[in-house]
């Protein structure tokens, strides 16, 4: 139970996001959820669309160095302290987060992106709790 | 068991050796001051005349000669001869500023194949070798020494000159080639195009290659020597000097013979001119000994290197240099640190990064800082922060080993440093600006 993630390698100037967003964009490449890391030098730009192999294929001919990576999608609901009890589930299972970021759409509904070193693991203790969580086709 | 090509040379006491460079050196300083006008005024100028030189002990008494001198006497003003008596010329590629123009006697010319015959003949070869010459052929000096010294050996030689690859493979697979002699970068080709061919190091027959003209890596060596099944040897000369063949490797392979009956080297301080003892690290200045036509007294090569005469287990006894560290002129000092770019890039190669990268010196606070960009590549890229800062940092440690200076790195996407065709620019010293 995961959904592929691309992570794209941008040099932290001014004008560098602004250039691979509108390279995605021209490539008709449809975000649904993206998460900006950096340090004063780079950032990394993860990113969750549809056709993930077409997308990665399309930033590395266009010069880009990408990765693509499993992660973990929970469903989560509109309420107060839902993220809290996925976050508590997961830390009473041991597994640590490495990062994490929203993911929103009209027909698929709201789920969180976790990046954890287990998928399966992660994936059982919230199904353990009752937290779903999805594959690649259940958000598009 | 090693093979000499002239043993009575190559394995003769250090006496024997003196006493050749003292008797040599005399010569060749009287034949540079009764034919060369532009080196007579420069002793002139000095106060030293050819009878203050008695030995090499007094050889630090000459002045230096310079590339700036070489181009300055384009292209007649250094001729030791007549021209009548020349039957040669070989020039460099001109890239960094005028050419310059070497002339050669038949004499120079049989010196300079016998030096490159030392060199393959170290390298193992015999006359029942096939030497495939892969240098390109012309004005460079690469093609025509090692051609020469090919037949000197009497080794069945290819005159490949560089290039067409396919056909360079198709010889050596046909004809048998056992010795292979072109720059290392073109060896690292062809082991490459063997590769996408399909052809196994063990379908062709070469033993050995000899690569110089350029500076390459132990990494570069180990990885030739895998692709092309061989030992790999390295081989040093300049077109100043008259071409490849001034030094070459043995089967050690720590460092270069030079051939010191016919170059008697030096290694100086660049900054101040003053000699150094054996085993200091500075620039290497060479005066040739028995040349006619383009005799060179104190030519400062702008090669950073070491000399030693460390017992080698080859059994000659010339002394050796150690592959040129870089050069004086790219020299950088950083926090009072003498610091070569190819030290750097000799870390990034070992490291797994890729040969592009810039390096910007500038001063902060009354202190010099010293940043590298270097360009990402693919396979150390990974989607959390804590991963890729941390090949920053492991770069800057590995860096830092080598010099001795905390290095701040940056890893930059690939294709953002500026290549160049010619000489790329590496160093950028802002510290000049300021001053």
């Amino acid at each position: 139970m995961s959904v592929k993630q691309i992570s794209v390698f941008i040099e932290n100037k001014k004008g560098k996001l602004a250039q691979a967003t509108r390279f995605i964009a021209d490539h008709q490449i449809n975000l649904k959820a993206l998460s900006i890391a950096d340090t004063q030098d780079f950032g990394i730009l993860r990113i969750i669309c549809d056709d993930p192999e077409n997308a990665e294929k399309a930033l590395q001919d266009g010069g880009y160095i990408t990765t693509v990576t499993d992660v973990l999608a929970a469903a989560i609901s509109d309420t107060p302290g839902s993220l809290a009890s996925i976050l508590e589930v997961l830390s009473e299972a041991d597994i640590a987060v490495e990062y994490t970021y929203a993911f929103n759409s009209s027909n698929a509904g709201a789920y969180m992106i976790f990046r954890v070193d287990d998928n399966q693991l992660a994936a059982a203790a919230l199904a353990g709790a009752g937290i779903k969580t999805a594959n690649q086709e259940d958000l598009f | 068991m090693s093979n000499y090509y002239q043993p009575e040379i190559e394995t003769a006491s250090p006496e024997q050796i003196r006493a050749i460079q003292n008797e040599k050196l005399v010569k060749q300083v009287k034949h540079v001051y009764e034919n060369v006008k532009y080196y007579r005024d420069l002793m002139d100028e000095k106060g030293v005349t050819p009878d203050d030189i008695k030995s090499i002990d007094d050889l630090h008494k000459l002045p230096f000669l310079t590339k700036a001198d070489l181009r300055d006497a384009y292209p007649y003003g250094l001729l030791g001869t007549d021209l009548k008596n020349c039957v040669r010329i070989q020039s460099t590629s001109g890239t960094t500023g005028r050419r310059v123009v070497a002339f050669y006697t038949q004499g120079d010319v049989d010196l300079w194949e016998e030096c490159c015959a030392r060199a393959i003949v170290a390298a193992g070869g015999t006359n029942e070798d096939v030497c495939q010459v892969a240098y390109g052929y012309g004005l460079f000096t690469g093609g025509p020494g090692l051609n020469g010294g090919s037949h000197k050996v009497g080794c069945l030689t290819l005159p490949m000159s560089s290039g067409n690859t396919e056909r360079q493979i198709q010889f050596m697979q046909d004809l048998h080639a056992t010795i292979l002699c072109c720059t290392p970068s073109y060896a690292a080709y062809i082991g490459e195009t063997l590769k996408e061919m399909g052809i196994s190091p063990d379908d062709i027959d070469l033993k050995a290659g000899i690569f110089g003209a350029e500076p390459w890596t132990e990494e570069m060596r180990r990885d030739i020597e895998k692709s092309l099944g061989i030992k790999a040897y390295d081989i040093y000369g300049l077109t100043e000097t008259s071409g490849p063949g001034v030094s070459f490797e043995c089967e050690e392979q720590t460092g270069m013979h030079i051939n010191e009956d016919h170059f008697l080297a030096e290694i100086i301080d660049p900054e101040t001119g003053e000699v150094l003892p054996e085993g200091s690290k500075g620039e290497l200045v060479f005066t040739s000994l028995d040349k006619e036509a383009f005799p060179l007294l104190r030519y400062r090569t702008r090669d950073i290197c070491v000399l030693s005469r460390k017992k080698c287990s080859c059994g000659r006894t010339l002394i050796k240099m150690c592959k040129p560290m870089g050069r004086s002129d790219d020299m950088l000092i950083i926090r009072g640190v003498n610091v070569f770019p190819s030290q750097i890039e000799t870390v990034l190669l070992k490291e797994g990064y890729s040969a592009n990268y810039l390096i910007e010196v500038d001063r902060a606070h009354n202190t010099d800082t010293l940043d590298v960009s270097v360009e990402l590549s693919p396979e150390q890229f990974s989607d959390t922060v804590k991963d890729v800062a941390a090949k920053e940092k492991d770069l800057a440690a590995a860096i830092k080993t080598m010099l001795g200076i905390n290095p701040k790195v940056h890893l930059v996407a690939p294709k953002t440093i500026t290549r160049s065709e010619g000489k790329a620019v590496r160093v950028i010293d802002k510290r000049k600006l300021h001053d």
